[in-house]
């Protein structure tokens, strides 16, 4: 069938073009990019061993001490430990496990690259109108795009699914740290200026403090996205939940995929409260100063 | 004035916002106004050839309306803000000439600041807040905490020190802000309506003090307000802004009785002439007498040539006047550098009283005088041309 738009740009070349430079990128230097990952996937295996190998009960402890000590609420905290015990209960510990460790790795990464990003963002106007539709466009690119470079690099596997879902977790802490410390008070910048700060002093004096609150904003929304990308991410061999529920999609078994279902939401609600009880506490400490 | 008493001189300074400077510059200097300049380039003219020296150890104040340019000029003199063109200079040197790190230790010693709206940090106490300068000067924390108590003691806020800015009242807050620009010791004090958000009393308070800290420590103090009694009070002498131009500099007599251009004399027209005006303005000199000297023939003969005698017995002053020459009146004494206002209380008690200076006797005030003095610099400071009548055109 013809199709109904006639092709006015031959496209084809291009997308040769495109591809062929991929592939000379992956030939000559996907062994060396792999090498340079190394430290990072040694990183996820420890941090996964380590989650699996802790007993049960210290985990939950260490979550309800987690939770409690952010939010000083007994209600959040037990629920908490009930939605834990049901991941374990229901035999999905270790998958669980392994889905925390893969996004507390590419959540851990995201930051560290996102806040000094955010940083630089906010000190030109020229880079945040750069940066800003660069953002938007990662974003809302579907999941499934940031799989295909990364697994053509690295061959399915954890690198490519932690560096897919730090590509696409990572927008939020960029944006919100920017946007953080634009809204510190253009005076107490001045002030502390005024009396002979450097910029680093005023940066982690002032701007950083004051900014805290947003950026843990951000910290809390790119958690949730890499989560929700861990979980896509298990199509391209990373394990865990992930994997449960796809199994459970392949075999059409609707139970399986549902009980690993839930067990992601409960992990989602967990990490969620714990985020914003620490970005609360952190706007109540600027407000009050307690 | 020689060079030696400039401490800043600020020599054609324009200040343009906007990312068309060079193009605003030229239609400025082609003689563009404000309003032109931003139609043509979309630039804001911050500052227009400000041209003006600050004496050593002077209160300087700058006033002018809301968006006259007085916060930008003032962040000048640190370089918060930096000119489009033109030179500041601070004891003979040019601080857009100064390096990184010059300009930090100018920043750090030679120079503070207190804000318009306090520009506090939050998450630190008000001890804290007070110390940032001295710690970023790299005192010691003991060494810093004890000149920082000692300015807030200064200031009215012992008790406060471990609080935080949020838990005090705007007024405090801006006391906070004072005892942090006094902290670093500097000797330039930048004030950008440091009063603005106190309360009557605590202004004149604050006043007292800023005036009892220049006359000891001999700082350089420029002041931005809005309240003409303040610029009075406290200014050696007062720089009216207008849309980013000088219109004059001078003392506060000068701009009162003196205005350069309607738009002063409209701003100065409302003023507290009590205020503005000192005894020494207003009260007439006579011949001074012992009581040996006072005989009767004398007083007599000086009496026809003077409307007054005063008689010094012991720390006792007597006032004969001509209008009753047989009556010696005890009289209550005020200072030649009072306001005008201080004696209208005295005044209210007695008909004339007696002017000192430097603590000696040198003249009498009457209600008459004071009145004269009154009325005449009224009529000078309220000599209506028709054009200031009208409202004044939107810029
Ligand atoms: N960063 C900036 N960018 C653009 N325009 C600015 C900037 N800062 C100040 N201006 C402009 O410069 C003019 C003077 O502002 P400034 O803050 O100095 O006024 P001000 O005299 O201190 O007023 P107020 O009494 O309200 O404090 C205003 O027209 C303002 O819009
Ligand atoms: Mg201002």
């Amino acid at each position: 069938m013809a199709d109904n738009f006639p092709e006015l740009f031959d496209t084809r070349g291009l997308r040769f073009a495109i591809d062929d430079g991929f592939s000379w990128v992956v030939t000559n230097y996907g062994d060396t990019l792999e090498r340079m990952l190394g430290p990072l996937l040694k990183l996820l295996g420890a941090m996964e061993a380590f989650l699996q190998w802790l007993p049960w009960y210290v985990t939950i402890a260490g979550v309800a001490l987690l939770t409690y000590s952010a939010s000083r609420n007994l209600r959040m905290t037990c629920s908490a430990v009930i939605m834990l015990f049901f991941i374990g209960a229901v035999g999905l510990w270790n998958d669980a496990m392994a889905t925390v460790a893969l996004m507390l790795a590419a959540t851990a990464v995201a930051v560290v690259l996102g806040i000094p990003l955010g940083i630089v963002m906010a000190r030109s106007d020229w880079l945040r109108s750069v940066a800003l539709p660069l953002l938007n466009i990662m974003q809302t690119l579907p999941i499934f795009v940031y799989l295909i470079p990364f697994v053509m690099l690295f061959g399915p596997g954890k690198i490519p699914a932690i560096l897919a879902t730090v590509f696409f977790a990572i927008p939020p802490v960029i944006r919100l740290t920017d946007l953080g410390i634009r809204q510190v008070d253009g005076e107490v910048v001045e002030a502390i200026v005024a009396f002979g700060a450097t910029p680093g002093q005023k940066l982690m004096k002032v701007q950083i403090p004051l900014a805290l609150p947003t950026i843990m904003a951000g910290i809390n929304q790119t958690t949730m996205m890499a989560l929700s990308m861990v979980v896509i991410a298990s199509m391209i061999g990373a394990g865990g939940l992930g994997y449960q529920v796809l199994q459970g999609i392949q075999r059409l078994e609707v139970s399986r995929g549902l009980v690993a279902g839930i067990a992601i939401v409960f992990l989602a609600v967990i990490f969620d409260r714990i985020a914003q009880s620490y970005g609360r506490r952190a706007q109540k400490h600027l407000d009050n100063g307690e | 004035m020689t060079a030696s008493d400039v401490k800043i001189q600020v020599d054609k300074v324009y200040k343009i916002f906007g990312n068309r400077a060079d193009d605003a510059m030229a239609a400025l200097q082609a003689g563009a106004a404000k309003a032109e300049v931003l139609h043509k380039t979309g630039c804001i003219v911050g500052l227009k050839r400000i041209d003006f020296s600050i004496r050593r150890g002077e209160t300087f104040v700058i006033m002018g309306l809301s968006g006259s340019g007085k916060s930008t000029l003032i962040r000048h003199f640190n370089r918060l803000i930096e000119p489009t063109s033109g030179r500041i200079l601070v004891d003979g040197c040019n601080i857009m000439d100064m390096n990184a790190k010059e300009l930090l230790a100018f920043r750090r010693t030679g120079i503070s600041m207190v804000f318009q709206r306090f520009g506090l940090l939050p998450h630190q106490t008000v001890l804290e807040n007070t110390i940032c300068g001295p710690i970023l000067q790299g005192v010691d924390q003991r060494e810093a905490r004890a000149r920082g108590m000692e300015q807030l003691e200064l200031v009215g806020l012992k008790g406060f020190e471990n609080r935080f800015p949020r838990q005090l009242s705007g007024g405090m807050q801006q006391r906070v802000g004072l005892a942090r620009a006094l902290t670093t010791q500097a000797d330039v004090l930048l004030m950008d309506e440091a009063f603005s958000a106190l309360d009557p009393l605590i202004k004149s308070d604050m006043q007292e003090q800023l005036k009892d800290i220049q006359a000891r420590l001999k700082k350089t103090i420029i002041f931005i307000t809005h309240d003409l009694d303040e610029a009075l009070h406290l200014g050696d002498r007062i720089a009216i802004l207008k849309d980013g131009e000088l219109r004059q500099v001078g003392t506060g007599e000068e701009i009162l009785f003196r205005p350069a251009d309607d738009y002063v004399e409209r701003f100065v027209r409302k003023v507290d002439l009590s205020r503005a005006l000192y005894t020494h303005d207003a009260f007439a000199k006579v011949p001074v007498l012992t009581q040996a000297q006072a005989t009767g023939d004398r007083t007599t003969a000086l009496l026809r040539q003077h409307p007054a005698v005063i008689v010094v017995h012991g720390a006792k002053l007597r006032v004969l006047t001509s209008a009753e020459p047989d009556r010696a009146n005890c009289a209550a004494s005020i200072d030649a550098t009072a306001t005008l206002g201080q004696s209208f209380p005295l005044l209210a008690d007695q008909e004339a009283i007696v002017v000192m200076d430097s603590g000696a006797p040198v003249g009498i005030l009457t209600r008459e005088m004071a009145f004269k003095a009154l009325s005449r610099s009224h009529g000078a400071a309220n000599k209506l041309s028709p054009a200031s009548l009208l409202p004044s055109p939107v810029a």
